[in-house]
């Protein structure tokens, strides 16, 4: 768990081609209400975009939302740029239709949170908390 | 028996009732957060003008219907939006629809072909075949449409920034089939505005978009003749989060900008209004929903009518297709979804819609599986044959609540619209980010709501169950996109390479004129130049559209 007043600073990024953004600009506006650095950045990001946005922001959490099916592929690409890039302490979750019997493939990629439609953003908000440990 | 107005019976008798009593929630409300009162009775329709407001249907403005018979000469069209994989695949889903009574196509395409992109692109990784089927050439939709007499089956495509070029590919295959081209019916959604505002398939800016929306209408005027040249659509922005009279006016304000553009590109309003159909959400809060499928056709009538002077009524016709919302759906307790999707689409049929798909009960699980889909059509095929209310025009006319809230809907509506011209008109708007803006709004209120259970979504946070495995979900087969890839990357071997890029040049060069690139399109897909190829010339002359980011 991190300090009490530490500000989290969180990337929200959607990989891919879909543009189903309602979700990811919920979570990233509860986020920031909730006290936290939100970085958005808006559809159709590549795997290189995302991973060179979380370097440059140097985030605590990167949250990628995907709807289109594509995530079983792209997860894993954005995580080897990521890797690339040293990017290795940073809280991953990820939310979008998200096949259940997907999830544990996901969890093994390095997701700590999966969070499919219906979620309460205060769930979110506190996984967050719980989970970004203290950065060297 | 003493009479008194409802004023005093709600200011005595309700208020008295209320004090024993209380109401269940503090207040009662619209999608849009209008306070909704407890009765509505005569006083509500003091001022109301049957003629004006309503007339008969299929007569100005057009409140009840635009058709004289309605449901009563043939029931709305039945289209499922489908595909997936790719075009055999595709094709064989549509044969089994059209055996189980469907009655026209929809075709879902994958990302890579909505964005430009062939099958064999590098972004298209991971995504071929996904949300729809893959097509890169007339090749798959020759495969597509084999068997589908394409003079005879209406075929509604949802595509927006390659709509010009999917047109070309489908009317390339039917001039194949040998279809005469003044019979082949259709729609492509070509609105390329909304994709601006929230589903986000853009390719290029809006000024070249625009000019593709206005080629599109003049080519099909006098070669495509019953051909929908766009669907403008409050579908996405009302999913994306909007409320009923945002989606009204955001859609109203894209066509006004769509209208305005063909305008300027030397066509009357009468040449491409009668081809204008439209595409609206249909949400969980029913009545506001019929009030809106009524509202939308009296605004538009208006529309034409008043800001246009097209006296012709098929001008002033507001036709549209409907969906159930796909946002409304649950991941929790799933087949509860049934139900929400049977009454939305219950809304849409008294709305008087031209055409309707059915959501799948575990689309908010994965894509839908084959026997979600059916029970969806089962559902219109209930509502259609089993429960009456297609017997009768417009059944709902005259009830005190439903004709107040459609003059509401539309007063809302007009609010919304005023200010968009005030801004500068829609494309002005989406430049600043206003609808982009507003539209987070409202899905943030709505999600607040349910948050704090103001409002209450059944199954998700009231009524819960521990969470049920869901045994089956649609999975496209990954071999599919290699074989999609494989026919490709052979179809570029086999063709005359010299004829594509002579083709592609013509493009190229034409790019910066005012000539109409549709028949530029045929000639350069009628020889197998891809859709990936043709964009890709496209981007380098127009340029990438950026999104305005508003968070």
């Amino acid at each position: 768990m991190v300090t009490e007043n530490r500000t989290l600073r969180v990337l929200i990024a959607k990989p891919g081609l879909d543009g189903h953004d309602r979700g990811a600009k919920v979570v990233a506006r509860a986020l920031r209400d909730a006290g936290m650095e939100v970085i958005y950045t808006g559809i159709r990001q590549t795997p290189e975009m995302i991973a060179e946005a979380a370097l440059q922001e140097d985030v605590d959490v990167v949250g990628l939302s995907i709807l289109s099916g594509a995530h079983l592929e792209l997860f894993p690409r954005v995580i080897a740029e990521l890797e690339k890039r040293g990017v290795t302490d940073v809280l991953l979750f990820c939310g979008g239709i998200i096949p259940e019997g997907d999830i544990p493939a996901i969890q093994q990629m390095g997701f700590k949170g999966v969070f499919g439609p219906g979620t309460d953003t205060n769930d979110i908000i506190a996984f967050l908390r719980e989970n970004v440990t203290e950065k060297q | 028996m003493a009479s008194h107005s409802q004023h005093e019976w709600l200011e005595t008798t309700y208020a008295k009732a209320t004090e024993r009593a209380k109401e269940r929630q503090p207040r009662f409300e619209s999608s849009s957060g209008a306070e909704v009162a407890p009765l509505y009775g005569p006083e509500d329709l003091a001022e109301w003008n049957y003629f004006e407001k309503l007339g008969y249907p299929s007569e100005y403005p057009f409140t009840r219907g635009v058709q004289p018979t309605m449901y009563r000469g043939r029931l709305w069209t039945m289209r499922q939006y489908a595909g997936f994989g790719d075009a055999e695949e595709s094709n064989r889903r549509y044969q089994f629809l059209l055996s189980q009574g469907q009655t026209g196509l929809s075709v879902a395409f994958d990302l890579p072909t909505q964005i430009g992109y062939d099958s064999d692109a590098p972004e298209a990784e991971g995504e071929v075949g996904k949300v729809g089927v893959a097509i890169s050439s007339l090749e798959d939709i020759e495969t597509l449409t084999e068997g589908l007499p394409l003079d005879r089956v209406t075929t509604s495509m949802t595509i927006n920034a390659t709509g010009s070029i999917l047109l070309a590919l489908y009317v390339a295959a039917a001039k194949k089939q040998g279809a005469d081209l003044t019979k082949v019916g259709g729609t492509i959604q070509h609105d390329i505005l909304k994709e601006y505002i929230a589903r986000g398939t853009y390719i290029f800016p809006p000024r070249p978009s625009l000019r593709l929306v206005t080629d599109v209408f003049a080519w099909c005027k006098d070669n495509l003749p019953e051909w929908n040249t766009i669907s403008i659509s409050g579908y996405h922005m009302r999913e994306a989060g909007c409320t009923a009279a945002q989606e009204l006016a955001f859609t109203f304000a894209d066509a006004i900008e769509y209208c305005d553009a063909a305008l300027a590109a030397g066509l009357s309003i009468d040449d491409i209004a009668p081809r204008l159909s439209f595409f609206w959400a249909c949400h969980s809060n029913f009545l506001e929903e019929v009030a809106k499928f009524r509202a939308s056709r009296r605004m538009w009538a208006k529309i034409v009518k008043e800001r246009y002077g097209s006296t012709n009524p098929r001008s002033q016709m507001l036709r549209f297709h409907t969906q159930t919302g796909g946002a409304t759906l649950t991941a929790q307790q799933p087949l509860n979804n049934v139900i929400r999707t049977a009454f939305q689409a219950m809304s849409a049929v008294l709305g008087g819609t031209q055409s309707l798909h059915t959501n799948s009960w575990d689309e908010a699980l994965a894509l839908p599986t084959e026997g979600a889909v059916e029970i969806a059509l089962r559902t219109q095929q209930v509502i259609g044959y089993e429960t009456g209310v297609a017997d009768v025009i417009d059944p709902l006319a005259g009830s005190y609540y439903i004709e107040s809230l459609t003059d509401r809907v539309e007063e809302e509506a007009n609010q919304y619209l005023a200010r968009i011209e005030d801004m500068g008109g829609a494309l002005a708007c989406i430049e600043q980010g206003f609808q982009q803006r507003e539209i987070q709004e409202s899905a943030y209120r709505l999600q607040r709501m349910t948050e704090t259970k103001e409002r209450v979504v059944v199954g998700v946070n009231q009524f819960q169950t521990e969470a049920v495995h869901v045994p089956e979900i649609m999975r496209v087969d990954p071999a599919l996109a290699q074989r999609q890839i494989g026919r490709l990357q052979a179809l570029r071997e086999r063709r005359d390479n010299t004829a594509v890029d002579a083709a592609l040049a013509k493009i190229r060069a034409a790019a910066h004129t005012d000539e109409n690139m549709m028949p530029l399109l045929i000639e350069a897909v009628e020889c197998y130049t891809t859709l990936g190829e043709i964009c890709n010339v496209l981007r380098q002359e127009w340029g990438e559209y950026q999104e305005v980011l508003t968070i």
